[in-house]
């Protein structure tokens, strides 16, 4: 239960953390470490050489414009889930960083190290596909924005070369007339979910249901977002009959079953989880509805 | 160029004494407290993050002491579970408001998770308004990321209550 032997380097730029991943064949960036770490001490991984982020300044903002949430690549999840600022523009941000873990994990944890360790059973995978973020990557070749959809492959793969540091992700604002919620069912408060669910409901100026988006957690072995229209499309809020788009996500998801829960039981909470964030999500739409 | 070590020399502040050793990169904080500095106080479990036993507020703020390396502390202020009590002035200590209450209310059978325990409340509730009652939410919140075999939780969490009104008290 000790980590094998690597070599370590803590570069003071994104440039020079590039220059040694270039270098050094193996080489893994380490940010917040509280997934790296275990499955170091696990021996499920070995990198040759870890490249920490965390002396390298500038990486720590959360910037917040009309137009989004962009997080840099050492704000740690318990920075995040403080900021009001970040909460009004994107609620899903908060909502979800607090089921992240427990504080001591999120006081060290980074959003943008969860997301490029690309584990289905993240938080923050999740809220980047259904808000339909991006992410910032600089590699040798030169930096570029990749979306949610062509980064993540499978389970812990993204589609980035090795040689590449995230240094910010960007989450969308919330559009107008929409309301969010996320929701988690674990065996014990902080573990990792059996199955979670974050929503997005938008009304159109009639107060009537025009979009309903999912994506789960720990259901799959990439985030998807799922659309739930069809199944309360045209609805006045307060009347959508939100076990239907509970009742159609549950055929639209392909859960595996683990020790934790057979692939039956996370389809039956993706239904649960579905009808009771939506509920949750309308009342905030209407909210936000004159 | 950024220079790639096998070995680090790292000086930190433990319980407000600076401290220096010379580890392998890939020596986890807990065992480098434990085993270089001989703090004996954390404790280690799991070692992957989930029982909360090694728990140490590093600059302040707690964290998980076998999810971080040693190298990554260099330079800063680590308190563990023996920095917890306070000099008297009179050449003995006075416990930390947390550790009179597990004391009192029977909080600890084994006191193998303890340690952990003890840092994580410390910092909650140091971190909270004294004045405001706490919460059975805010209680949870604390205790929920250490894990306890022995007492069920019930009277470390009656611990968590008393320490809070003592700390209000006070305040």
């Amino acid at each position: 239960m000790k980590p094998a032997p690597f070599r370590y380097a803590d570069p003071r730029s994104v440039s020079e953390a590039l220059e040694v991943l270039a270098a050094e064949e193996g080489a893994t960036v380490l940010a917040g470490g509280q997934s790296l770490l275990p499955l170091l001490s696990m021996r499920l991984a070995a990198p040759t050489t870890l490249v920490d982020l965390n002396r390298v300044p500038g990486l720590d903002a959360v910037e917040v414009t009309g137009d989004g949430v962009r997080v840099g690549a050492l704000v740690r999840h318990a920075g995040l889930l403080a900021d009001r600022a970040a909460a009004r523009v994107q609620p899903l941000l908060a909502r979800a960083t607090a089921n992240v873990a427990h504080p001591a994990i999120r006081n060290r944890g980074t959003t943008v190290g969860s997301i490029a360790h690309a584990d289905p059973s993240g938080e923050m995978t999740s809220v980047l596909a259904l808000t339909g973020g991006s992410v910032a990557v600089a590699a040798p070749s030169g930096s570029g924005t990749v979306g949610w959809r062509d980064l993540f492959v499978g389970p812990l793969e993204t589609s980035l070369p090795a040689a590449a540091v995230v240094t910010s992700a960007f989450f969308p604002a919330l559009p107008p007339r929409s309301g969010t919620a996320f929701a988690e069912v674990a065996r014990r408060k902080g573990d990792y979910a059996v199955c979670g669910a974050g929503v997005v409901v938008t009304l159109d100026e009639d107060r009537r249901v025009a979009a309903v988006r999912a994506s789960y957690v720990s259901v799959g072995l990439v985030p998807e977002v799922h659309d739930l229209t069809e199944a309360v499309a045209g609805a006045p809020v307060e009347k959508a009959d939100w076990a239907a788009a509970g009742a159609l996500a549950r055929t639209l998801v392909e859960p595996d079953g683990d020790l934790h829960a057979s692939a039956d039981y996370r389809r039956l909470l993706v239904g649960v989880l579905t009808e009771r964030t939506l509920t949750e999500a309308a009342a905030e739409a209407a909210e936000r509805t004159p | 160029m950024t220079s790639v070590d096998t070995e680090r020399t790292v000086r930190l502040t433990v319980n407000g004494v600076p401290r220096e050793t010379t580890v392998p990169v890939r020596r986890l904080l807990s065992d480098a407290l434990r085993h270089d500095l001989g703090l004996t106080g954390t404790h280690v479990g799991c070692e992957h993050g989930v029982c909360g036993a090694c728990t140490v507020l590093v600059d302040g703020a707690p964290v998980r002491s076998c999810l971080v390396l040693a190298v990554q502390a260099d330079g800063a202020a680590v308190t563990t579970v023996e920095g917890l009590a306070r000099d008297d002035g009179r050449g003995g200590q006075v416990l930390h408001p947390v550790q009179e209450a597990f004391r009192e209310c029977h909080a600890l059978q084994c006191g193998f998770c303890t340690p952990g325990f003890l840092v994580t409340i410390a910092a909650g509730l140091e971190g909270r308004d004294p004045a405001a009652q706490i919460t059975d939410e805010e209680v949870d919140d604390l205790v929920g990321g250490n894990l306890c075999r022995c007492t069920g939780y019930a009277n470390i969490k009656e611990a968590v209550r008393h320490a809070a009104a003592a700390m209000g008290d006070a305040g």
